[in-house]
């Protein structure tokens, strides 16, 4: 191989935590050529974040580069000054965050951070890089930018912040653009767009692309090249149809077989009538108010109408802002509506005070993380829901508790633990089991799963159809994640813009969506499909993918 | 039921190895601080009950003496011993110091807990006035009461915690505003749990960390703030020594006897010295993510 066709090469990278201290990235070898797409796919603690930014020369601290060579278009990183590879950051290599929400400067206006990368490598004038963040804020379709360049971030959402990231980036014209899960914090619309923008810069540039996912579905989408790892160590690497058709090592076959799969759904319990009916409910949030005046409510749900059979599981699918979390809150008592009418077993749950049917509903947080309470143990957070069951004496729910463990496949001595020493998995599991310990008819799962690795998101999906069986709860699962919810829900219902636009059994919203939206969602969500022969495709949906 | 499923996990997660809380070898920093405390508390103690000399007793003949065998510390302007004054006054010091800051916390925290979580009406109300409250200087407002009250240990104490509540109030305001957007306390509200019930159960707990800070370099505040009201002569009246008033006494003589002021000011940097280390030693054991 000659040098001009190798864009980036790391050579038997190794980076270690402190002096002595554990290998984080072990033996990493691979190459970019120019203009290609190279995903580095792995869970968290695979090391890829650490070894994208070894590629810039930017380890955090602790983490110091031990042994390998990363050379950038021949120019070894590790012999390069200070100030040499300071001149690299930016002109040649460009970098995107995954949190659009804090990787721009809120207290900059977006033309002074488009600005400033282009003052510091080009010799422009102020006017011409005016004129150049112009053209490219047009170019990414951005309509009034003059207005853009004057504005902050504040006032754009997830997606157009990671578009105009992706923009001030890409003005430098970088050869390689390092991508660490560009798209994660988005739902999946935002996620299309911006990937699809990425594309397109890139595509006109000749940009090569270190795409850092862990979502295999989504690199298969647009990667040329895969390189799967896990602690540390490359298992497997190749093109994207090799990683697909022919999946060699052990760990790429666990994480296809993670991604989840439309499943038999256990037969529902004959009913005679809803568990849970929402009546044209619409919720407000009160908006920005001016000094002493009332402040201006803004709809956030505009009558929405629901119905949820017991023992059924309800998806509640849309993009972020759709209102779907406002609804589910709405549900357990966390916010009250304006208006409409939410049944539970009958009973208006708005007019007859909602401490009784909260007995009775529970609800799962998405952020395992900050939905335990940091100073409790784990056995006294599964106890507490349990004070308000009248007449259980405490020998009765210390069994309650230890039953609910097992339920949730925690062995015993968890009791004793504190929220922090648990993994992001065993935490979710926690809050699952806070949530059925009262044994509830109804649970509000609010996107369970999103925040968690792809092999721990089967592992609890699997958990909650398996308690889902054994206590028959019904379930709101809330979610923007479109294959979690065809492998676990009986119907789907599609909220936009605060309205309910479609809503029907599972298959026939994925295999025959009627609404727009609905289309554009399914369009948008990417999947796999396995093949006979024990490889993966990208599955083409009802409606075909316009890139 | 289309497939069997099985009734109870086919594999339980083992809990993750939990090493139970020893009394290992405390950090360097923390041991300084608790022998300093041990040494202050001690002499303290003790001289309630025992002074090698009477710290009332005038002896004009033996006035400034610069330490010897009878007076290890030497003697102050009208001859008393400074040691035995020192610990008399270790005792008066500490005593308004722990006073001020429990008044302090309390206060502060019982209204820094109500503002955040009443919010609305209740909580513009209570800012407002502490806001007002926090703009005068802290000593200045102690001033200002002292003169109202007039010099007494516990007008003192009443000052000083007026003067230092509002800054709890703040840092716990804050921290429960930020607490309260937290899953957990939704989860709590969920459960069925009552806004009370929320507030001390999950709330409260979880200030106790910065209040745990803002205490410790509080009692340093206070020891500093009794030592400079004593020095302005509006402390704790004479003759009783506190080492505000040992301080302010040795002014004029700093030249020709300096270890009248010496003393009492390494005692009060002791003193500051090791509720800081304790401070911080004690933050880190009440905080569960710190033990591993």
């Amino acid at each position: 191989m000659t040098m001009t066709d190798v864009l980036l090469a790391v050579d038997h990278l190794k980076i270690r935590v402190g002096a002595n201290g554990p290998l984080a990235v072990n033996d990493l070898s691979f190459t970019i050529a120019p203009g290609e797409i190279v995903a580095l796919v792995g869970e968290s603690g695979s090391g890829k974040t650490m070894a994208a930014r070894a590629a810039i020369g930017l380890l955090p601290p602790p983490l110091e580069n031990c042994g390998g060579q990363v050379r950038f278009q021949g120019h070894d990183l590790g012999s390069l000054t200070p100030e040499q590879l300071r001149q690299l950051r930016g002109a040649k290599i460009g970098m995107v965050f995954q949190e659009p929400m804090v990787s721009l400067n809120p207290s900059m206006s977006i033309g002074e951070q488009m600005a400033e990368g282009l003052r510091l490598h080009t010799k422009l004038s102020d006017a011409q890089i005016r004129e150049r963040s112009l053209e490219m804020l047009g170019h990414i379709g951005i309509k009034d930018a003059e207005r853009c360049l004057a504005a902050f971030p504040h006032e754009f959402s997830g997606g157009m912040r990671q578009r105009i990231m992706l923009a001030s980036v890409m003005l430098l014209r970088p050869a390689l653009l390092i991508a660490d899960e560009p798209t994660t914090a988005l739902d999946c619309l935002a996620q299309l767009d911006v990937l699809k923008l990425m594309l397109d810069l890139t595509r006109e540039q000749g940009t090569a692309i270190l795409f850092i996912s862990h979502d295999l579905s989504l690199v298969a989408r647009y990667a040329d090249k895969v390189v799967v790892m896990r602690e540390g160590r490359a298992v497997e690497q190749g093109t994207i149809e090799q990683i697909l058709l022919a999946p060699k090592a052990e760990y790429t076959r666990q994480l296809l077989e993670a991604l989840p799969r439309r499943g038999t759904l256990a037969a529902l319990p004959k009913a005679d009538g809803p568990l849970l009916t929402v009546k044209d409910v619409c919720i407000e949030h009160p908006g920005p108010r001016s000094l002493w005046g009332r402040s201006q409510f803004k709809r956030v749900v505009h009558s929405a109408n629901l119905t949820i059979a017991p023992g059924e599981t309800l998806a509640l699918v849309g993009g972020s802002g759709s209102g779907k979390t406002t609804l589910g809150r709405a549900i357990v008592g966390l916010n009250s509506p304006c208006s409409g009418a939410i049944e539970f077993e009958g009973v208006d749950i708005l007019k007859a005070g909602n401490r009784e049917h909260r007995l009775q509903c529970q609800m799962i947080f998405q952020d395992p993380y900050s939905s335990l309470d940091p100073r409790m143990r784990i056995g006294d957070i599964l106890a507490e829901p349990l004070r308000h069951v009248p007449g259980m004496t405490s020998e009765q729910r210390r069994e309650r508790v230890t039953k609910t463990l097992l339920d949730i496949g925690l062995a015993e001595q968890f009791v004793e633990r504190f929220p922090h020493q648990l993994s992001g998995g065993q935490r979710q599991r926690v809050a699952i089991g806070r949530a059925l310990v009262r044994h509830p008819r109804l649970v509000i799962a609010d996107e369970p799963i999103s925040a968690l690795d792809m092999t721990i998101q089967k592992q609890i999906l699997e958990l909650f159809e398996r308690l889902q069986a054994q206590y028959g709860f019904a379930c709101l699962f809330i979610s923007h994640d479109l294959a979690a919810v065809e492998r676990i829900a009986h119907r789907v219902a599609v909220m936009s813009e605060g309205r309910v636009v479609e809503m029907g059994a599972r298959d026939e919203i994925f295999d025959r969506p009627q609404h727009p939206y609905t289309r554009k969602l399914l369009a948008a969500a990417s999947s796999l499909e396995k093949l006979e022969n024990g490889g993966y495709r990208i599955r083409q949906g009802p409606v075909p993918l316009a890139l | 039921m289309n497939k069997p499923l099985p009734a109870a996990p086919e594999v339980l997660l083992p809990a993750p190895v939990h090493a139970p809380r020893s009394w290992r070898v405390p950090p360097l920093n923390a041991l300084i601080g608790a022998i300093l405390l041990a040494l202050l508390l001690s002499m303290a103690l003790i001289g309630l009950v025992w002074t090698p000399h009477d710290p009332l007793a005038l002896n004009l003949m033996a006035r400034l003496q610069a330490p010897t065998a009878a007076h290890w510390l030497g003697t102050d302007e009208y001859g008393r011993d400074v040691l035995s004054r020192l610990m008399i006054g270790a005792h008066t010091s500490l005593w308004v110091s722990v006073l001020t800051v429990t008044l302090a916390i309390t206060a502060g925290t019982l209204l820094g807990l109500l503002a955040g979580f009443m919010r609305g009406w209740v909580d513009r109300c209570l800012m407002m006035v502490n806001d007002a409250l926090l703009a005068f200087p802290g000593i200045l407002l102690a001033l200002g009461l002292m003169a109202i009250i007039g010099p007494s240990l516990y007008g003192i104490v009443l000052a000083l915690s007026i003067a230092y509540t509002p800054s709890v109030v703040r840092v716990v305001r804050g921290t429960v505003l930020s607490l309260r957007e937290k899953e957990f306390v939704e989860a709590s509200r969920v459960i069925g749990n009552s806004e009370l019930y929320t507030m001390l159960r999950h709330i409260a707990p979880n200030c106790v960390a910065p209040v745990c800070v803002l205490a410790t370099s509080m009692f340093g505040w206070a020891i500093l703030a009794e030592s400079s009201l004593s020095f302005l002569g509006l402390g704790v009246p004479p003759p009783a020594a506190t080492w505000g008033n040992m301080l302010a006494a040795s002014r004029p003589y700093i030249a020709t006897a300096s270890w009248l002021g010496l003393f009492p000011g390494i005692g009060i940097a002791m003193a500051l010295l090791a509720f800081n280390l304790c401070g911080d030693a004690l933050r880190d054991r009440l905080d569960p993510r710190m033990s591993k």
